[in-house]
């Protein structure tokens, strides 16, 4: 059974390297440029409504709370604040992080400030992490954001759905920030020349936080600290129902999106908050495509992609069962079978990081990660 | 010494879009804007070893597929993070329906 090391200065991260794993070219599928050109398009005009409607039910969701308050009666309106800005921020600091949701530059910066402040996420540290996640997604030492390792910390990802480690994490490292240094990991992906940046960041956050806490002192009331800080906790369930879907149980270290990532389908309203993230095979295979064309983008490339989990429900079925065995054997995962309509793609490489694989996707013992022609 | 390469026709390239060219070990990218003028810049783009010509021309920009880094290409000027540094760029001129950049 093989020990990992997820760090990005241990042993995995050279042995990355060594393998040619890392920064190496990742397959796509073929699409005629003038589609491609279609496909990444940008307008404004999708995510203002789409940005209009969150803010506007924000405030109205916060109103009525601070309205009904204390009475437990406000509750339902301040988990629904809640997961608008602890769940629906993480969304929209990915989809503006990358700069695709609106076509004017500024609306994605600014629409990125104000979620990455939200999901206690330095903006500039982000930026760098998200791009070595997309660069090395789910080799083991290089990708940043791998959230369920093996074997699965199942305790921390509970915790998160309260948003208790990452939540305090971003806390800490924020005023780790504030103070003038950074994380020793966060120094391997920043750019020194982007370092004085994160720490002007986090010390605008900390004078706002601290504010925050002064006016609840002066009120002798959590209010403030239920509309600022606190909802990164109890709104964080539905960002974390839904991102743990997006890798676990699937290959690491293979250079093949379909092999390491999933798409499910999801209702209307996990859509809004999750921003489409659902089609994430897609998105990684072309990040590129604004998160409100993934759904044409699915349909040009379903042909060769595995089939799509049907559900979110359906998805914990699948990744459940192979959670729990990856806590005792941590070289089992899922392998994703391709369509026979799909094209293969290094299979020599996969040939190590496959291997060892018990399990399909749909249950069946070792299906090769090529089309069964 | 340098030399003036022919590239490609001028309406290899659409409007408003770049393509990729390789000569002599290198290779480049090839764009043509609103206004019909051409422009050329190195085809790798400087944050990593990604072929900018798969990526998304659009007001004087061109965006990285990989990242989605930016740089202006008239000026190879990086405009948005994760790309620090300039890319190089090259003069171009069209005759004949032929597009030049010079090496
Ligand atoms: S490779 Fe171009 S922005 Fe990263």
């Amino acid at each position: 059974m093989t020990q990992r090391d997820y760090s990005l200065l241990g042993p995995d991260a050279k042995r990355a390297v060594k393998a040619g794993l890392a920064a190496a070219d990742w397959y796509h599928t073929d699409i005629p440029r003038k589609d491609m050109k279609a496909l990444m398009k940008r307008e404004d005009r999708t995510a203002i409504r789409d940005t209009v409607i969150l803010f506007g039910a924000m405030a109205v969701f916060a109103a009525i709370g601070i309205w009904l308050w204390p009475s437990w009666w406000s509750a339902p309106f301040w988990l629904a604040y809640g997961v608008l800005y602890g769940s629906a921020m993480d969304s929209r600091w990915h989809e503006c992080g990358h700069g695709t949701a609106f076509r004017t530059g500024k609306y994605n910066d600014w629409v990125y400030q104000i979620a990455s402040f939200c999901m206690v996420r330095n903006p500039v540290t982000w930026r760098w992490s998200h791009a070595r996640h997309h660069t090395d997604t789910i080799i083991v030492g290089r990708d940043p954001e791998i959230v369920a390792m093996r074997p699965p910390a199942l305790f921390r990802i509970v915790l998160n759905f309260f948003g208790i480690v990452d939540g305090l994490t971003g806390w800490q490292r924020m005023l780790v920030n504030a103070s003038g240094r950074l994380d020793p990991e966060e120094a391997t992906y920043v750019p020194e020349s982007e370092q004085p940046r994160v720490i002007r960041i986090a010390r605008i956050w900390t004078a706002i936080y601290a504010a925050t806490i002064a006016l609840a002192l002066a009120m002798q009331s959590i209010l403030p600290l239920m509309l600022i800080g606190l909802p990164r906790l109890y709104g964080a369930w539905h960002h974390v129902l839904t991102g743990v879907l997006q890798h676990a149980g699937l290959a690491e270290n293979v250079i093949d999106h379909r092999l390491n990532s999933r798409t499910v389908y999801m209702n209307r309203i996990s859509r809004f908050i999750y921003w489409n993230m659902n089609f994430h095979v897609e998105h990684h295979m072309f990040p590129m495509v604004p998160y409100h064309r993934l759904p044409q983008l699915h349909e040009r490339i379903k042909h060769d992609l595995p089939a799509p989990n049907r559900s979110i429900w359906q998805a914990y079925r699948e990744v459940l069962p192979i959670l729990r065995r990856q806590l005792g054997y941590h070289d089992d995962f899922l392998t994703r079978a391709l369509p026979r309509t799909a094209q293969p793609y290094r299979v020599d490489l996969h040939q190590s990081a496959l291997g060892e694989a018990e399990t399909t996707s749909d249950g069946t013992p070792k299906a090769p990660a090529v089309p069964a022609h | 010494m340098t030399d003036w390469i022919d590239a490609c026709a001028a309406d290899d390239i659409d409007e408003e879009d770049v393509i990729r060219f390789d000569h002599d070990g290198r290779t480049f990218a090839v764009y043509r804007s609103m206004e019909n003028d051409y422009f050329c810049t190195d085809g790798f783009c400087t944050h990593e070893q990604v072929h900018l010509a798969d990526g998304l021309v659009m007001d004087h920009v061109i965006e990285c597929p990989k990242h989605n880094g930016q740089f202006d290409y008239r000026t190879g000027a990086a405009k948005r993070s994760p790309v620090c540094e300039n890319l190089g760029t090259y003069r171009v001129k069209v005759e004949g329906g032929r597009v030049f950049i010079e090496l």
